[in-house]
């Protein structure tokens, strides 16, 4: 398999469940920074779901 | 020594025809002075087996048609190592070669070698044809061979992107994450921060495709990636390692066959954006030509 969810960045806890690992944000500009942290440190894609969640993807 | 003339303006023949074809461009490959060494070499020895093969027949010596046989095989592990070398060197690549593109260096690589075997087999029947006339005979030689070499060159030549294809600038819209160009989405970027990047230094394009044939050939993934590889390394990239939102992309249009490319180039120039899509070779193993078959006809 050539892509990897390395980590899931949400707000709502509602909203993700499943394997891969999952980060809760307080608010929006926590979504954004935490999801920045994470790509930086993977070298790796944020991608936006529209529902308040990012995914981070190993391409 | 009668045949001594031939043997070295044959060979010499060769080896500047070898030294012709080796280019110094914007890809710096081979890369400059020891890959040249390598090449040039090569082309020494397939100078030497071209002049070689025809005073040994006029010898009788007819067992030396076994030499090429010998320098097919040689040749050939060019090829391997050059597709080795840049494969190997593909890990260190910011926007990968792909191995489409790595194997049509490779077989230009070997094919350069028989060339220079061809030219320098001219010169040396040229010069043996005419050994009547001296010292003249030389001068012969090293003109067949030239004519030869540059018709040889002309005919190696390959197609450039801008030859089968129309290449236009392209706006560049956003869907919520998503990019979009001419209805096509190519990416989802998911940071407001590299949206503004994009919003900012990005440049798109559309690659019309003139004809089935042309259509056929951009719809190659190794031509795709042959474009983002090649425009990246003509105009640059606003990237780092691991900056993979910023990577070039192209990706095509099912319902039209266009090609759109989207980058985000060092410095944003739109004129060398585009004169760089138009100057990326068409990779040979990508050319297809569903028109010469009958059901292709029947559908153009």
């Amino acid at each position: 398999m050539e892509k990897i969810i390395l980590a899931v960045v949400a707000l709502d806890q509602t909203r993700v469940g499943g394997g891969a690992p999952i980060f809760y944000a307080r608010d929006q500009e926590e979504l954004e920074e935490l999801a920045v942290l994470i790509s930086r440190i993977f070298g790796a894609a944020v991608h936006d779901l529209h529902n308040d969640v990012y995914i981070i993807v190993k391409h | 020594m009668k045949y001594l003339p031939t043997l070295v303006i044959a060979t010499l023949v060769g080896f500047l025809a070898r030294l012709y074809m080796l280019r110094r461009d914007y890809r710096q490959y081979p890369s400059y002075p020891q890959g040249w060494a390598i090449h040039l070499f090569l082309g020494f020895i397939g100078g030497a087996i071209g002049a070689i093969i025809v005073p040994a027949i006029l010898e009788g010596d007819f067992s030396a048609v076994s030499f090429l046989l010998l320098a097919a095989s040689q040749f050939r592990e060019v090829r391997n190592v050059e597709r080795d070398t840049l494969s190997s060197m593909e890990a260190t690549e910011m926007v990968k070669r792909g191995t489409a593109y790595i194997e049509g260096i490779a077989r230009v690589f070997e094919a350069r070698n028989y060339l220079a075997i061809w030219v320098a087999l001219s010169a040396a029947v040229a010069s043996e044809l005419l050994a009547d006339i001296g010292w003249w005979r030389m001068a012969a030689g090293v003109l067949v061979g030239a004519v030869l070499a540059a018709v040889l060159v002309r005919l190696m030549q390959g197609d450039l992107i801008g030859d089968i294809a129309s290449v236009e600038l392209s706006e560049i819209k956003f869907e919520g994450a998503l990019v979009v160009i001419e209805g096509t989405v190519m990416m989802n970027v998911g940071l407001p921060e590299s949206r503004r990047v994009y919003e900012e230094r990005a440049l798109a394009a559309s690659v019309r495709p003139k004809g089935p044939n042309a259509k056929a050939t951009l719809a190659n993934l190794g031509q795709m990636q042959a474009i983002a590889h090649d425009v990246s390394s003509m105009i640059g990239v606003y990237m780092d390692v691991g900056e993979q939102e910023f990577i070039p992309m192209v990706r095509r249009d099912p319902a039209t066959g266009s090609l759109r490319v989207l980058m985000v180039p060092s410095e944003r120039d739109e004129d060398a954006f585009l004169a760089a899509i138009r100057r990326v070779p068409v990779l040979e193993g990508a050319v297809r030509k569903p028109l010469t078959s009958y059901a292709g006809k029947m559908i153009d």
